[in-house]
């Protein structure tokens, strides 16, 4: 027999349970967008080059239009519906407006939650690829310019506001905004 | 896309078995290669066996000292584990090199060692490709191929395998584990990937519907003055188009021990016997790295437009062993 191509669903998005019928090629983007109106996640892409469609699974950043719904089914999800407390913004979003990390705004929910998981991967001693001494005794290496820029590097703008977003991430993370 | 099926599995046996009863089933892991793939028609599964809940999240070491890593460890968790940072730096730089922030959290060591050729030809369904449709032709031969093998190569097929972490898991000798319904076996990752001869669709020694389960590294005391350094058309976020894994143990001037894998060369992780044996017990200098680079490229068979990479991959070579060199002497 073959196997059913569609399941009814339990996604947790932002505290918020949502039970609802996929077809199975629906990605989480797709959910988010058409299925729970949750629009703030963008598509840009749609193959995972671009970072405009990225959420928080689980607590880390991944990308919504690789990651089928189906496959999220019970992972805590988190958009950008679901980062500012009310009306108070999230410190990274206020970095964000007062640094004007952005011209027109499209990738701007992308970068945010991409920009959330990078102070917390910093903050975890993890290392990334312009790091010098990866080895755990060199240290956590300190959040420079380059290493904001390479963290940040899965997330396009283009508009080009890089050098904005750069400083927006560099505030929020509470380190020196420097070029 | 093509409608398939869904079904998460729990534990080993019962995702080979699912598999076996579905011979158009594939596992999906963090979906970022095989997902994309569907979209686009080049991957069409019937069912699809989501194996990241399987109990194979673990970086443990081995009695023997080295490490083995669980097929659904993440990209993320395998670079940002103590023990691989430690031991084995290049494998942490590797894996680090490779894609972004958001697909590393996705991705699992698994996948990535099975995924695909980012060909352009082998991922547009509307040409020609003889890994994707067996004896349609190689288009990139006479077409785009600046970025296409120039080792292990055939007249039908230049594709590169685009792993960065699999380059540097060759240098250490990894070994991939397997289940299938017949029981457990591994594989050599020398062995893992086939030579491209004139059946470039078959692409691993893999049994079929076996199922990854991990990799294990031997230890290697030489891994912890190790780099891998890649080269690619932008700052970031790009598959290369030339990388070394390299380790290196230097006493009074002379090579003890040497490891050396190329990347983004051939249709799979490059191992360069021919330049360690060369090596070892030889000068740690920058000519006799640039004469062992010399003999490995040696039997390159480049194409127009990537005769570069010889070159490339020389200095490449030259630069990484003579930093090693430096590092070993602090």
């Amino acid at each position: 027999m073959a196997p059913s191509t569609s399941s009814a669903i339990t996604l947790h998005v932002n505290g918020e349970k949502y039970t609802l019928p996929v077809d199975h090629r629906t990605t989480l983007l797709d959910a988010l967008r058409e299925r729970l109106d949750l629009t703030g996640t963008k598509k840009g892409c749609d193959q995972g080059q671009c970072g405009a469609c990225t959420v928080l699974i689980d607590g880390r950043r991944a990308v919504s239009c690789l990651q089928l719904a189906v496959a999220a089914e019970g992972r805590d999800i988190t958009t950008i519906e679901g980062v500012a407390d009310g009306d108070q913004l999230h410190p990274v979003q206020q970095a964000f407006v007062d640094l004007d990390g952005y011209q027109c705004g499209y990738c701007t929910p992308g970068q945010i939650c991409s920009a959330l998981a990078v102070i917390e991967e910093h903050a975890a001693g993890w290392p990334s690829a312009v790091t010098d001494d990866v080895r755990p005794e060199a240290g956590p290496p300190p959040l420079t310019a380059d290493e904001i820029r390479e963290r940040m590097s899965g997330n396009l703008c283009r508009c080009g506001a890089y050098v904005s977003i750069v400083q927006a991430v560099a505030r929020a993370a509470g380190v020196e905004a420097a070029v | 896309m093509k409608e398939f099926g869904y079904q998460r599995v729990l534990d080993v046996p019962g995702a080979v078995a699912l598999l076996g009863a579905e011979p158009d089933a594939r596992y999906l892991g963090g979906g970022t290669n095989l997902v994309d793939l569907m979209k686009t028609g080049v991957e069409r599964p019937g069912l699809l066996i989501d194996v990241r809940d399987l109990p194979l999240d673990r970086i443990e070491a081995t009695e023997d000292g080295g490490l083995h890593i669980g097929a659904t460890v993440t990209n993320s968790d395998l670079a940002a584990h103590p023990e691989v940072r430690g031991r084995y730096p290049a494998l942490t730089q590797a894996v680090l090199a490779g894609a972004s922030g958001q697909l590393r959290n996705m991705a699992t060591v698994g996948g990535n060692l099975l995924q695909r050729t980012r060909c352009g030809y082998f991922t547009d369904t509307a040409k020609p490709c003889n890994k994707r449709v067996p004896g349609s032709g190689c288009p990139a031969i006479e077409g785009e191929h600046h970025n296409h093998a120039i080792l292990g190569a055939s007249a039908h097929c230049v594709a590169t395998h685009p792993s960065d972490m699999g380059v540097a898991l060759s240098a250490f000798d990894a070994v991939v584990t397997y289940e299938t319904a017949d029981g457990p076996g591994e594989l050599p990752l020398s062995e893992f990937y086939l030579p491209v001869g004139d059946t470039p669709h078959l692409e691993t020694a893999l049994p079929a519907g076996a199922l990854i389960t991990g990799v294990t590294l031997p230890p290697a005391p030489v891994a912890t003055v190790s780099r891998y350094r890649k080269v690619r058309e932008r700052a970031s976020y790009a598959f290369a188009i030339g990388s070394v894994a390299a380790a290196l143990d230097v006493q009074d001037g002379t090579v003890r021990d040497v490891r050396l894998a190329f990347g983004a060369v051939a249709s799979r992780p490059w191992r360069a016997l021919t330049a360690e044996r060369l090596l070892t017990g030889g000068p740690a200098t920058a000519e006799a790295f640039a004469a062992a680079a010399d003999a490995e490229l040696a039997a390159a068979e480049p194409l127009p437009d990537n005769a570069y990479k010889v070159t490339l991959m020389r200095n490449l070579v030259t630069a990484v062993l003579t930093e090693l060199t430096e590092e070993a002497a602090r």
